[in-house]
């Protein structure tokens, strides 16, 4: 009995010296909301928590899986009044309301200081900005679509790295005669529409693509040029498995990685895995921009700081802005990342050939394609993903009914 | 004379919520206390305000224009038009449908072959009834994973199969938007099974084992037993299995997501994912509240007959 007595009592000691740990008030407290979890994620993020400790400030990490939990858990507290410091949104225009509903600070003094707007890609800086001020730091520029090869599936089928659309159709035929699955694509609508999506800027080119999502110009849907990306998405889908259906984006990485697969289309983090594997770009695998435009489409993260009028708060969010696009800090994230640095202004030359190609390409701004989020509201990219799915997942389906659908979509949610 | 009086007995305990003419006579004389009423009210409040209140500002927001956060305009029935012009809503609760109804009908087949069979006293019981209640006992997230895995052609059954030796084998369910929905419900009937066993197990157990000597005595067999006395008599087990099923029907997310994720194309979307994907990910409101206030009233569609004729008659016992 005594004993328990003093567990108890130890109890609410050790609770005390916890409690009064956490209140005094640390001047640079910053919580911050953001769903890298996986291992490489949780890597490249510690860059920026080591740089801002080292900055004097103190970095509490809430990290929830997932991007739409995490965005929604981070809307949910700005709403109901217990902000954190800064939120993780994908760069675009999810946090448009969000900023519309005067709900954010802009970091516009620190943004105009950094001379940021001459450092970013044009795209990014509309993507960032609200009535003509920045509201959102960038870190990242992710590539989302690069065709990985496996160049030893390549060399045995004796067909080479493909430039074009219709030379992934060429190469179909005889890598499924070697007895391999020729094209690797995971059957979930996000993976479907970034599939279409670079049919549509590799073969259709960047002005369809800026028409249909930028301009919502129905339109575009009548020319020739559609048309014909209509019909490349189409008949690639005879050219995938069957276990397709449902299979994430990862295992279907993994399929190339052992060779079972020649090819996939994926984003840039999909490095990861083959990272992982051993594998070396230029060595075991490529990667590739296909299509005659050669255009990338990017997309990227950012942080936005909730609105306070806590002085202290405001402080630590500028800092965390001017930490998080620091050079150094830059580069230091981007490679542990897989991706690119957000500044035109750093040395990329220790990066990966992949990475070291898309910088090349970023240098050309009309090859750079800003990914739909970017541009299209959540709602029509939404209602676009119906559209693709159901005419990727049935072989009945014809290039004229998806272009049917494909304007309902745009009419309704444009 | 016997039987029917271990009947009536047996009855009475089991049906204790229906009104019978006694009960409802005894309960008009009944006052309600102050301390009842007190007692009573925190969870009045919870109902009124949380539940009732959530439900009266979702079917509000449905007649909104509302995005990603709330507004407060109205537009009518703009959301509604939108919503049945949508061919994936419309999938959706087709979908809901079909799954319910072959779901609820396997489950309730073989849960009540299973309680029957472990009824027969036999060995290692015990073992047994956990075994086949342990699949609820997982989640529905598990439950899809494993069965993915299970069912996927390049990874699961049918590769095994062919591994071998069996090259012609085909068994790909989740691949084939006509078939998906199907492998939905066999892992729901996996799992639920279980648990429509144990209700009704405690059902069987209520049965007075003198009907089953009366019966042999008779010369009546076995099926014609459980067919005509035995299931009469667990009635309300039967009754109240059949609402937990549904309202897990109704709920149905979280396996879709983890076995198909709504795919093959839109072959396997239910309106709950429906209602989730407009009000998070696609930042729709409007459209995601409109969706769900569709649900509301399907189950109040199928759930007032029901009430109605269990507590609002007061002539006596439902059938």
């Amino acid at each position: 009995m005594r004993s328990l007595k003093r567990a108890a009592l130890a109890a609410c000691a050790a609770s005390a010296i916890t409690l009064a740990a956490y209140t005094p008030a640390v001047a640079q407290e910053a919580e911050v909301i953001h769903w890298w979890t996986s291992g490489g994620e949780s890597a490249a993020l510690q860059e920026f928590v080591s740089r801002f400790e080292a900055a004097g400030g103190t970095w509490v990490d809430t990290a929830i899986a997932g991007g739409t939990n995490a965005r929604t858990a981070g809307i949910n507290r700005i709403v109901g009044g217990d902000a954190p410091t800064a939120m993780q949104f994908n760069t675009g225009r999810q946090f448009e309301e969000v900023a519309a509903g005067g709900l954010l600070n802009d970091i516009e003094a620190v943004a105009s200081r950094g001379g940021w707007r001459d450092l970013i890609p044009a795209s990014f800086v509309d993507a960032i900005s609200y009535d003509g001020e920045i509201y959102a730091v960038p870190v990242n520029i992710h590539g989302q679509n690069w065709m990985f090869y496996n160049n030893a599936v390549l060399e045995e089928a004796g067909v080479a790295p493909p430039q074009t659309w219709e030379d992934v159709l060429a190469a179909a035929e005889k890598i499924e005669a070697a007895g391999k699955i020729p094209f690797a694509q995971g059957g979930e609508p996000w993976q479907e529409r970034t599939l279409f999506n670079a049919v549509l800027a590799g073969h259709g080119g960047p002005e369809l693509y800026d028409r249909l999502y930028a301009q919502n110009d129905v339109a575009a849907l009548d020319t020739e040029e559609f048309r014909a990306v209509a019909d490349v998405f189409g008949r690639l889908r005879a050219i995938v498995d069957e276990g397709s259906p449902g299979r994430s984006w990862n295992e279907t990485t993994n399929l190339v990685v052992t060779g079972r697969a020649a090819m996939q289309l994926m984003g840039d983090w999909a490095k990861g895995e083959f990272l992982a594997a051993g594998q070396t770009p230029g060595e075991e695998y490529g990667c590739a921009l296909v299509g005659a435009n050669e255009a990338l489409i990017i997309g990227g993260d950012v942080f936005v700081f909730p609105a306070t009028d806590d002085e202290a708060q405001r402080a630590a969010q500028e800092m965390l802005a001017e930490v998080m696009f620091s050079p150094e800090a830059q580069i230091a994230f981007n490679n542990v990342k897989g991706s690119i640095p957000v500044r035109s202004d750093v040395d990329v030359s220790g990066m990966d050939a992949c990475a070291q190609r898309g910088a090349e390409v970023m240098s050309d701004p009309a090859k750079q394609v800003p990914q739909v989020n970017l541009v299209a509201s959540s709602d029509l990219v939404g209602a676009v993903d119906d559209v693709i799915t159901q005419y990727w997942n049935d072989p009945s389906m014809d290039a004229d009914a998806f272009v049917a659908r494909f304007r309902e979509a745009m009419e309704i949610a444009g | 004379m016997h039987t029917m009086l271990t009947k009536e007995r047996e009855r009475l305990p089991v049906r204790v919520d229906v009104a019978t003419p006694a009960g409802s006579a005894r309960r008009a004389r009944r006052r309600i206390r102050p301390s009842t009423l007190f007692a009573l009210a925190p969870m009045a409040v919870v109902v009124g305000v949380v539940y009732l209140g959530a439900m009266a500002w979702t079917v509000r927001l449905s007649t909104t224009s509302s995005k990603l956060l709330p507004t407060y305009d109205f537009v009518g029935l703009d959301q509604y038009e939108r919503l049945f012009a949508n061919a994936r809503f419309l999938v959706s609760l087709q979908n809901m449908v079909v799954f319910g109804v072959l779901f609820i009908a396997a489950c309730l087949v073989l849960g009540f072959l299973l309680a029957v069979l472990i009824d027969q006293r036999v060995k290692a019981e015990g073992l047994l009834r956990t075994i086949y209640l342990y699949p609820h006992a997982l989640s529905f997230i598990v439950t899809g994973l494993a069965w993915q895995w299970f069912l996927n052609p390049e990874l699961g059954l049918q590769r095994a199969v062919r591994e071998a030796g069996f090259e012609s084998f085909a068994f790909a369910w989740l691949a084939d938007g006509e078939t998906a929905l199907y492998a939905l419900v066999l892992a729901g009937v996996w799992q639920s099974s279980g648990l429509v066993m144990v209700i009704l197990l405690a059902g069987l157990r209520g049965v007075d084992p003198d009907l089953w000597k009366a019966a042999r005595v008779d010369g009546i067999p076995a099926w014609r037993y459980y067919l005509s006395i035995v299931l009469p008599l667990i009635g309300p087990m039967i009754v109240t299995a059949t609402v937990l099923l549904a309202i897990a029907v109704v709920k149905l997310y979280d396996l879709v997501v983890a076995m198909t994720k709504g795919g093959p194309g839109i072959a396997t979307e239910v309106p709950a994912k429906f209602v989730m994907d407009h009000l998070f990910e696609r930042a729709n409101v409007g459209l995601g509240t409109a969706a769900a206030t569709v649900m509301l009233v399907t189950v109040l569609a199928v759930l007032t007959p029901w009430l109605y004729a269990r507590y609002g008659s007061t002539s006596g016992r439902p059938a």
